[in-house]
């Protein structure tokens, strides 16, 4: 059991869960956590949730954007407080995780709550103060749906809003975004794409077309949009 | 019914095979494809879970959870390959 240290809104629909869990062994960056709910009368819920947070942070940090009718997210952004006590598994995955060995130039591209692991890999990437480079392409509704915008704003980062105009990018992150904002493909860019399935699907066929090697895009899906 | 990928069910494969299998080489019984097994298309429905080839979207994997315990049909994949 993993006890709150505290609890941070991020937007109107998203708060961040500041944890403590006992016997932390670590994490890679790009890892999630299985959280499981009980309730009172045994009847038992499990989603997952990526890390927030890098390896190097003191708290590990989930962001949990509640689903208006979901079951477990509007328990988690609206009844968890500091000092309750929250059933994780975990740290999960070995594949969408970045470390410096894996090289780059490194792409990360997230549609909406997928921006979460790839701000773990943004914030790892600065704690190991390495030197390849990386950049974020981040898809969101509007400016108000952000996560972590003032951070994000100290990275390499291209926003676009599908559904706000703004001075910025509009519209899906589809090939011409791509490909403007992609390393160049002579570079063997190592890609990371993350969020609702369809999104994903979109992002990896279109980087595909504009001639990306399958091997070197890595995909995680957070369900639908 | 909620159309994932193979990373939601690392705890699980975590589980019984006592090791991270998402970048594990998963090779298709009927297609012959190798993909890890983090991009298979994976389908969460209560208490079955079932994984299926990108390639060829024949059936990879069962996954079974019962009162904590997992149980898994991988009779789809050929060979599992460590990297
Ligand atoms: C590997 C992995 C990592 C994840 N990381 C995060 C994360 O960091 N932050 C985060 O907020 N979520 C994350 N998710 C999604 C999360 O696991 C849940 O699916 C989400 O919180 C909804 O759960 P729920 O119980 O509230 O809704 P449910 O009761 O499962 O669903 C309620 C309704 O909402 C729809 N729905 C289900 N999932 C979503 C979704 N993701 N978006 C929109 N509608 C949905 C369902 O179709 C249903 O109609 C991740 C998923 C995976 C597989
Ligand atoms: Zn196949």
């Amino acid at each position: 059991m993993a006890r709150v240290a505290d609890v941070v809104s991020e937007t109107a629909r998203a708060k961040s869960l500041l944890l403590d869990p006992p016997d932390w062994a670590g994490h890679l960056a790009g890892q999630h956590v299985d959280v499981r709910l009980t309730a009172d009368d045994g009847y038992q819920a499990q989603r997952s949730y990526s890390i927030a947070s890098a390896p190097e942070d003191e708290h590990l940090q989930l962001t949990i954007e509640r689903i208006e009718d979901g079951e477990v997210s509007p328990y988690l952004t609206d009844d968890l407080h500091p000092g309750d006590e929250l059933e994780l598994r975990g740290p999960i995955g070995g594949y969408f995780v970045w470390r410096e060995s894996l090289g780059g130039p490194v792409l990360l591209v997230a549609g909406g709550s997928g921006v979460v692991p790839l701000r773990a890999i943004l914030r790892h990437h600065r704690a190991a103060k390495s030197d390849i480079p990386v950049r974020l392409v981040y898809s969101a509704r509007t400016q108000a749906d952000l996560l972590y915008r003032e951070e994000l704003e100290s990275f390499d980062t291209v926003i676009t809003l599908t559904r706000e105009e703004w001075s910025g990018h509009t519209g899906r992150v589809g090939r011409d975004l791509l490909e403007e904002a992609a390393w160049p493909l002579a570079d063997h860019p190592l890609v990371y794409v993350c969020g609702p399935t369809g999104f994903v699907e979109g992002v990896a066929d279109a980087l595909v077309a504009i001639g990306h090697a399958a091997n070197r895009i890595r995909t995680e899906r957070f369900g639908p949009a | 019914m909620i159309e994932l990928d193979g990373n939601a069910i690392g705890g699980e494969l975590y589980d019984v095979f006592g090791m991270d299998m998402t970048g594990v080489m998963g090779v298709c019984t009927y297609c012959g494809a190798h993909a890890p097994v983090a991009e298979a298309v994976v389908y969460m429905r209560g208490p079955g879970t079932v994984a299926r080839c990108r390639a060829c979207h024949e059936l990879h994997m069962v996954l079974v959870t019962i009162r904590d315990v997992t149980c898994v049909d991988i009779s789809g994949l050929a060979a599992l390959e460590m990297q």
